[in-house]
């Protein structure tokens, strides 16, 4: 079994919510404030809400679909922005351009949308993350030291690896993909753990999936020697 | 007490070992918690469990309490009156009641930590110290301050801005402030006598206490009476359900011996319900198992409130795996995504239609059940409120939005 000198660190990560003082009360004020609120508060409410709701995959709505869908009551913009294929979008300004052109086009298609309001106290507040990251004690420098790591680690640390690394290294992979991929040589399951849609499964649902692809590369190179 | 290793097979070693850790990064800090009272109310309720467990981490934190004439603890309820949207007004001499006492804690209590916590505006004037001990200072606001009298917030506001950062409950709750602001809601301790699973016995003991038969499903609101918290408005939405549903109703709250305005809306409560058939309404001592059997006896749980602050009985029900109806008021909808973790209200209307659609289905009903007390376990629970007020005291010495620590 290969063996590098470079090992996967599982790091892990937790967040303390901050305010910014910014609030939409209609669909027009959130156009704006998408426009120009910072990145992490993009991120917060396209990624927190998948993780506060492990429980209630598949494809739970990102806040703005909720919000839309739920507080305003249009259905119709909610569905459509929970429908943006997040997973192919690579970077924090992609998801805000795709929510900006989204809610651009139903707002030029259906006017009316813009006379709907958010009952008092209800209006959309955007928040940010503050973000702690650390090592986690498991580090893998073999394939089976790395199924082991990962049975262990909290799933906020395989939010911050798959999810979180997509965003922060601007590519359509994660830390996984990329240490099998360079150091253990392991191309085709580097892929296969790369093309998986975590936003349409609970990071639990993930992990087993991830840990099942791993047994099966495990038991084919068992059966090679 | 609980100990943290007590709440480990609620949430997870992983998760009790990350709180250790971020704990850990404490270390050589000192932390001085600030309120006005010792005993009573949610804020004395939290400190009292949350300190033990910080000292067991090993953090150097201690509780101060500030002191107050009787005047002094009239004003500051004004305060927390008018804060909350009611129609009061505090005078010059008032006010002068309230600086004078704030300037004599300040000379009686030093807040020479590395970070002073103080929670409310009664001990707000500490924060003068700050300009000569050079220390970090937190604001933990508790009140829903979002139908705030201005001219109260506005001289509140002079004071908070003097702080470091600032803490609220919900996202309605916070004001345009030029100082950091964190989102930290409250949470309830699964291991309290409120919380914990009661064996049947001593539910059907309570129930029975109470003259309640447990034969036709029940449904419950849990709150003092309140015209804020519209148990009339219960009690019109119960009978639109039972037309339907053979069902109870039970009305559970405080005795209002002390407040003119509660025995007031007991008295209407009373009068509303004397030609409904199976209403229960139950003058509740101060009596945490007993609260906790009357929800677990519940079939669905009701907060029709019309105003809220966090809403902890929505909180306490919805641990208890209990289909749970509430207006979408204060923190509610933090707590429910309508029809994920329960159903959201707004009229007396909308509440009979969920309690009936509760009732009618009680697999859709067990359904919101589960999720609403996983929703609870990993989001509201004392834990999780441990973890955030650590992280809070670690950002005041990071100022990034992305904060690297060492290793777990």
């Amino acid at each position: 079994m290969k063996r590098t000198k470079n090992p996967f660190v599982f790091y892990s990560r937790l967040n303390l919510f901050e305010l910014t003082g910014i609030t939409a009360k209609n669909v027009p004020e959130l156009l704006k404030h998408l426009r120009s609120v910072p990145d992490s508060c993009i991120y917060q409410h396209t990624h927190h809400f998948i993780q506060q709701r492990q429980y209630l995959s598949p494809e739970p709505p990102n806040d703005f679909a909720y919000w839309t869908s739920e507080i305003l009551g249009d259905k119709y913009l909610g569905e459509e922005i929970a429908s943006i294929d997040i997973m192919s979008l690579s970077t924090i300004k992609a998801i805000r351009d795709a929510l900006v052109s989204t809610i651009e086009r139903a707002l030029a298609s259906r006017p009316a949308l813009k006379q709907m309001k958010a009952p008092l106290g209800q209006g959309f507040a955007f928040l940010k993350s503050v973000s702690f990251a650390f090592k986690t004690p498991y580090i893998a420098h073999t394939l089976s030291e790395f199924a082991a790591g990962l049975k262990k680690v909290t799933l906020n640390s395989i939010h911050y690896h798959m999810f979180e690394a997509r965003l922060r290294i601007g590519k359509t992979t994660n830390d996984f993909s990329l240490w099998l991929a360079d150091q253990l040589k392991l191309d085709k399951l580097a892929n296969r753990i790369a093309k998986l849609d975590p936003y349409s499964q609970t990071d639990e649902r993930l992990r087993a999936t991830i840990l099942k692809l791993i047994e099966d590369e495990l038991k084919r190179t068992k059966k090679k020697r | 007490m609980p100990v943290l290793a007590d709440y480990e097979p609620i949430v997870g070693k992983d998760r009790i070992e990350e709180i250790k850790f971020l704990a850990s990064r404490l270390e050589g800090r000192s932390i001085q918690h600030v309120n006005s009272t010792a005993v009573g109310g949610g804020v004395a309720e939290i400190l009292n469990r949350m300190i033990p467990l910080l000292k067991e981490m090993g953090v150097n934190t201690w509780w101060d309490v500030i002191k107050g004439g009787e005047k002094f603890f009239q004003v500051t309820k004004k305060i927390h009156n008018t804060l909350h949207g009611a129609k009061d007004e505090i005078d010059k001499e008032q006010w002068g009641v309230f600086w004078e006492t704030g300037r004599q804690n300040s000379a009686d209590l030093t807040c020479d930590a590395d970070i002073s916590f103080i929670h409310d505006p009664q001990p707000i004037a500490l924060v003068d110290q700050k300009g000569a001990r050079g220390n970090k200072w937190i604001w933990r606001c508790h009140v829903d301050v979002s139908h705030a009298q201005s001219a109260v917030w506005d001289v509140l506001r002079r004071y908070i801005i003097k702080y470091d950062s600032a803490v609220f409950s919900a996202p309605a709750f916070s004001k345009p402030l030029p100082i950091r602001q964190f989102l930290i809601a409250p949470s309830i301790d699964p291991l309290s006598e409120k919380n914990v699973k009661l064996p049947k016995k001593t539910v059907d003991e309570v129930l029975k206490h109470y003259g309640v038969r447990s034969r036709k499903p029940i449904v419950t609101q849990v709150s003092r009476f309140d015209y804020l918290k519209d148990p009339i408005g219960v009690i019109d939405a119960f009978k639109q359900v039972k037309k339907y549903v053979d069902c109870q109703l039970i009305l559970a709250g405080g005795t209002a011996s002390d407040d003119p305005e509660g025995a007031e809306v007991l008295q209407k409560v009373r009068e509303r319900a004397a030609d409904v058939k199976d209403v229960h309404i139950l003058l509740v001592p101060p009596n945490d198992t007993h609260i906790n059997a009357l929800q677990q006896a519940s079939a669905v749980v009701v907060q029709k409130s019309l105003r809220e602050g966090f809403g902890l009985t929505v909180t306490e029900a919805l641990w208890k795996a209990k289909p749970v109806v509430a207006s979408a008021v204060g923190g509610i909808p933090l707590q429910i995504k309508h029809k994920y973790h329960g159903l959201l209200c707004r009229s007396v209307d909308g509440a009979a239609f969920a309690i009936k659609q509760l009732l009618q289905n009680p697999d859709y009903a067990e359904a919101l059940g589960k999720n609403g007390r996983e929703h609870v376990r990993l989001n509201y629970l004392l834990t999780r409120h441990l973890k955030e007020y650590i992280m809070l005291f670690l950002s005041l010495f990071y100022p990034d939005d992305i904060v690297y620590l060492d290793s777990l």
